[in-house]
Order: structure tokens, then sequence, then C-alpha cells
């Protein structure tokens, strides 16, 4: 065991990775000789050298790209890109190309990729490097999307990612990169994907979230419990697949559910969780189901962004709300 | 291949200098001025007045002396890291300092200027200055469009296709592009297999030129040439200046990863404003209480900028609805009321 942070969890993990596996390779922009502009990669160039930790020209869709050249042919490639707002370039290639070779080659071909992307606001970062548009991506079929929380959850997720026969997609909340430390194995382990988890036990209300609202929806639980009501907390850690039987589980156990996400309302993942609610435990509800998410604007820049990524003051104020109902 | 020079590093003149010393004066304050400001905004970075913010040292020349052979209602789309090209085609450093404090409003320069806000992702402006000035034929007018980017910026895909839009419509478009040694932590040898950026300008169909980017002279004469081509029907041009990034990438990143002082000394060496000074001074354009006085009024009005963007008041909380469509939908609505009932987070 070691204690580290979230970005740490994720470099021993790739370093696992790198050591265990000779077909690994990782690719993106300034994650070798200087380790990322997060220092996720910090000391794998050096220790790997420059074959296996390829520091790539500013060119997302050539990597993603050649990363799905790489993956048919036998290499299994983590891709970092450097914010999640820049990985619009490369989306043609993963909706068009690496979330459909096993169809459309009827299983003759498959891209057992990763991409990492952090993603996600509240640091007063500048535009576009501060976007949750994980929705977009769990929207796109043949893709899986997951999100760690947690340092322990982060390597086990991101090993069980690279062991994966599919593409995955690995957001990474930029905010909780060093926001946390947590005893974590040496050693690989992995956390199955698809899988949710609950992060706080409660029986009134269920709060569902992931990624930096995990902590946001925790901190809400903490404030609430003082008023008396009884919060359950569940981390989604998959968006794609969706832990509907986790979902439906809650939902029918508490009655009331809220839904807290970071990205934009309209079409986003708490609209799907509200609907797998609808579809299969409506009968448990006692309240309407609550979204708190960004809204349907681009994140405000630092002075404003507090009124658009939600905290504790909109969680409490929502599962208020769905205690009055 | 040997890049385009005027003046050499001592300040000497090879050939007629392109602009006469009243302008070399005023062009020299400019320089002066845009090195105030970004000595000043490293300065609040550190105090936590502005957000990340990336320096321009040692890109001075390229910056004003492009920007000089441009009419002033010509349009430039650029990138975080040319604020002294935005502001010397009119951009308010005011609004330049907004935008590094977090506030939309940055965005937004004069009515009559014709420069968008600053381009953050790499690589997509390049095809909007083809566009810009695409429409400014087709309404007629002679206008046209200049691009700024980094050398990093060519390694992504929609810089090919600007550069091919741009031959095949012939569009008054210059591609300038500041080759200032690296993108982040890569140097310009892991961009591109090529000896020169300029070498790909043969393949869309247009000339490409290298020319000395911390050289005043020079960018004046080949941007000049450039835009005469491009006013005159004649299509785009592609100049690569060779130039260099004093400063590291942005405030948050840490150059002594990547890059020896040795190699930051000998670009210091090489200093755009420095060479300018020497020129003045071997042609008796210069004394030391005109250039005392003049950098403190450079700071003067620095300071001004600041005083006028702190006082801006942020937003209200409802505003961000405000700037979505000319009229706020619906949902737009309905959010608003919403965060007027529960409050925005802390
Ligand atoms: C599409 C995109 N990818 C990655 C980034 C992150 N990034 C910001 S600046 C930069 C390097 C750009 O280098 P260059 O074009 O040479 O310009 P310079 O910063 O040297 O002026 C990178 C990779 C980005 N802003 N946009």
């Amino acid at each position: 065991m070691t204690e580290l942070n979230l970005a740490q969890a994720i470099n021993s993990a790739l370093d696992l990775a790198l050591a265990n596996d000779q077909r690994v390779v990782l690719l993106g922009e300034d994650i070798g000789v200087t380790g990322g502009v997060f220092r996720v990669t910090d000391g794998l160039y050096q220790r790997y050298g420059g074959d296996r930790v390829i520091d790539a020209p500013v060119a997302e869709s050539g990597i993603v790209g050649a990363a799905f050249g790489m993956a048919i042919a036998g290499i299994r490639p983590i891709v970092e890109i450097q914010f999640l707002g820049f990985a619009y370039p490369a989306y043609d290639q993963i909706v068009s190309h690496v979330g459909r070779i096993r169809n459309r080659s009827n299983h003759r071909f498959s891209a057992p990729l990763v991409i990492r992307i952090p993603y996600g606001g509240g640091i007063g970062a500048a535009e576009h490097h501060s976007e949750s548009s994980e929705a977009i991506f769990a929207h796109t079929p043949g893709i899986k999307v997951v999100v760690p929380s947690t340092p322990y959850d982060a390597k086990g997720m991101l090993l069980a990612a690279i062991a994966d026969p599919d593409p995955v997609v690995f957001l990474e909340p930029i905010r909780l990169y060093r926001a946390v430390k947590q005893d974590v194995p040496d050693d690989e382990y992995l956390v199955p994907l698809g899988v949710a988890t609950t992060v706080r036990e409660g029986t009134d209300v269920s709060l569902f979230s992931y990624g930096s609202m995990v902590r946001e929806s925790r901190r809400a639980a903490e404030a609430l419990s003082g008023e008396g009501v009884s919060v359950e907390v569940i981390d989604l850690r998959s968006l794609a697949p969706l832990d509907e039987e986790a979902i439906v589980a809650a939902a029918r156990r508490t009655g009331r559910a809220v839904v807290v996400t970071e990205s934009p309302r309209t079409a986003g993942m708490a609209s799907e969780v509200a609907a797998v609610v609808q579809e299969r435990a409506l009968y448990s509800l006692l309240a309407p189901v609550e979204r708190v998410t960004g809204w349907d604007t681009v994140v405000p820049l630092k002075r404003t962004e507090h009124h658009h990524v939600p905290g504790l003051k909109r969680i409490s104020a929502a599962v208020r709300r769905v205690m009055e109902a | 291949m040997e890049p385009i020079r005027l003046l050499e590093v001592d300040g000497t003149l090879r050939g007629d200098p392109p602009v006469d010393l009243d302008e070399t004066r005023r062009l020299f304050t400019a320089m002066v001025t845009a090195r105030a400001y970004d000595s000043k905004c490293n300065a609040m970075q550190v105090q936590g007045r502005l957000a990340t913010y990336a320096s321009f040292e040692g890109q001075e020349a390229a910056q004003i002396g492009s920007i000089a052979a441009l009419r002033n209602d010509d349009w430039v789309v650029a990138t975080y890291r040319d604020a002294a090209a935005m502001w010397f085609q009119g951009y308010l450093w005011a609004n330049l300092l907004l935008g590094r404090m977090g506030d939309e409003r940055g965005g937004a320069p004069p009515e009559d200027v014709n420069v968008l806000p600053p381009s953050i992702t790499v690589g997509a402006h390049m095809i909007h200055a083809v566009g810009l000035g695409w429409a400014e034929s087709l309404q007629g007018s002679d206008r046209i469009a200049m691009a700024l980017f980094g050398d990093g910026a060519t390694s992504e895909g929609d810089f090919h296709e600007a550069m091919n839009f741009a031959g095949v419509f012939s569009t008054p478009t210059v591609f300038l592009c500041q080759n200032n040694g690296f993108a982040i932590s890569m140097p310009r040898q892991r961009q591109t297999a090529a000896e020169w950026l300029t070498n790909k300008a043969i393949g869309y169909g247009m000339p490409g030129v290298l020319v000395d980017g911390n050289d005043l002279f020079a960018m004046i004469g080949v941007t000049r040439d450039a835009v005469g081509r491009a006013r005159a029907g004649d299509g785009p041009t592609f100049i690569e200046a060779l130039t260099f990034r004093v400063g590291p990438h942005t405030t948050t990143d840490d150059a002594a990863r990547y890059r020896s002082d040795d190699l930051v000394e000998e670009w210091r060496r090489r200093d755009p404003i420095d060479r300018v000074r020497l020129y003045l001074q071997r042609s008796g354009g210069w004394d030391e209480a005109w250039e005392t006085e003049l950098a403190e009024s450079a700071r003067g009005a620095i300071e001004e900028a600041v005083t006028a963007a702190e006082s801006v008041d942020p937003f209200e909380p409802g505003a961000i609805f405000d700037r979505m469509y000319s009229t706020p939908t619906s949902a737009m609505d309905r959010q608003r009321a919403a965060l007027r009932r529960d409050g925005g987070d802390d």
C-alpha cells in the first residue's frame, strides 16, 4: 500500500501496464519529456523510453487515429488528450471508427485502446479547459465511458480499461487530481467497469453522481444529516454501460432520486439516469426525480463559474425539495 | 535556407529600411509597451489577479512588425499568445486583461476593430481567416485577413484544410506562423520532418517565406509583400517567422523540464527590442531621456488599463443565460429562474 492522490494512482497503473505488457504504449501531447501537463505520466518516459511513451505532434485526430490503427494491429495504446475541450478534433475518429470497427468487421477487427482525458471545471481555468461533455461520448455507440472519483478506483478502473477488449474513454476529474490521498495497493488489481458503488449509506434520498460531483454530493449529504435527512450517495463510475441495476435498486429503496452532474442539462447523463428510474422504479417514487446540473451554457469563465458548477447549495436545495414533495 | 533579414543583431541595416525614423520610433514604443503589458500580466498572475497567462516575450517584433503592415480595418485572428498583435490592431489592453481575469467581456473588442477573441484551441482559427477574407472579396471589399499561429498548430489537421482552401479559392489570407521553437515541451523538429515549415506552402500552391521573426524591419517587409498580394487578388502567402518564446509556455509551465538556460540566453542576445534600439542609436533617433520617458508612459498606460479592467464588476449570476442566443430561449428562462431560486454555488 502507498498513499497516493488520483494523479499518482493513474501514474502507478500506467507504470504497471508498461512494465507487465510489452504491447502497451502511451501516446499524447507533452506526455514524455515533461510528464504531461498534469504530470500524470511523470517519470514514465525516463523509465520506458520514447518508443513506448511517445510525445506526439499537436494533432488529436492523428493521435487517436494512429492509436486506432495500432490497436487493430496488436499494440495496446493508451492515449492522453490534454483536456476534454481538445478531444473534439478526434471525435470523428472516435465516433466513425473507434466505436464501429468491431461491428463493421463483424468481430474480425477490434480496437482495444484507452483514451484518457482530464475533464471538468471548478478550478477557474481558461476557456475550453473546463468541459464536461461526457454525454457526447456516452451517446456514442461502441465505446465505454468511465469516470473514477477516488485514487483506488482510478488505478483499478484504468487497469480494467487497459485489459478490456473494447475501446474505453477514461475521464479524469481535474479537480480531484490532487484533492485527496488514499491507500492504494502497489500491485495490479481490477475494479470492474460498468459497476456503480455506494459511497455513503442513507435511507431517505439517493444522490447519483460521478467524478468531482461525488465529492460535492458527499458534502451536501453530510450537511443534510444535520437537518435529519439521511442521504445515500452513489458513485456511478461508469456512464456507458450504466449500472441500471444499482440505480433501480437504490431508487426503489429510498423512493427519492437526485442526479448531480456538472455537464449541461439537456440530453445529459442526469436525464439518462432519470429515465432509467422512471422506467423501472416509478411506482416506488415518493417525489419527482430532480436533476442538478450545469446549465445549457458554455462553462462561464472564472469570475462566474461558480454559478454554473453545482455544489453544496444547489444539491441541498434539490434534496430538500424531494423531501418536501 | 537563410531567413530574410534587414536588421542585424547589432542594429546594422542591410539595404533600405521599410519605414522612416519616426515610424521606427513609433513601432519601438509599441514593442516596449507590449513588453510592459507582458511583465505586468506575469506579475498579476503571481498575485492571483489573473488566471493562467501565456507570455509573448521575445515575439514582439513578429507581432508588431506584421500588424504594422496591415490596414486598420483588416481582419486578425490570433491565439492566446498574440496579445501584442491584437492590441496593435485595435483591441484594448483592458479587454485583453478582462479575458485573462476570467470575464467574457474580454472577448469583445471595440465595434470598429476587426479582431476575433483569441483562439485557445490550437489550429482551429486559421480556416476562419480564410472565410473572413473570402467574405470580403465576395462582397467586393479589399480587406484581407491575417491568421497568427504557432509551429505546433501546423500539425493539426485544420492547418491543412485552411491552407488548401486558401490556395484553391485564392483567398486574401496571410498565414503568419510564429515558429517560437517549442509547442509546450515539444521542439519544432518533433512537429514535422520537413526542414522548414515554409516547405509546406508549395504543396498548397502558395509562396512560403522564411523570415527572421526577431527583426522588426524584415517582418514589416515580408508581411507588406504578402498583404499586397492578397489585396491585389493574387492569393495567400505563408510566412514562417523564426522567433523564440523566452518565457515558459504559460504561468503553469516549468520550462526547465525541456530546455536549457543556455538556449534561452542565446535567444535573449537576439532580443527584438534591443535590436531596434541599437539601430535607432546608430541612426541618431534615440536618447536615454526619450526611452526613459516612453517606458514610463508605457507602464502608465498599462496601469490605466489594469485599473479599468479591475473596476469592472463581475456579471450578475443570470447574465450567463443572456450570452448564449440573440434572445434567450425558454430553457434559458427556466434555468435562470432555477438559479435565482437556489442560488449559485461557492
Ligand atoms: C486543439 C488543442 N490541442 C491541444 C491544446 C493544448 N495546447 C495549448 S498550447 C499548445 C501548444 C501550441 O504550440 P504552438 O502552436 O507552437 O504555439 P505556442 O504556444 O508555442 O505559441 C497545446 C498543445 C490546445 N489548446 N488545443
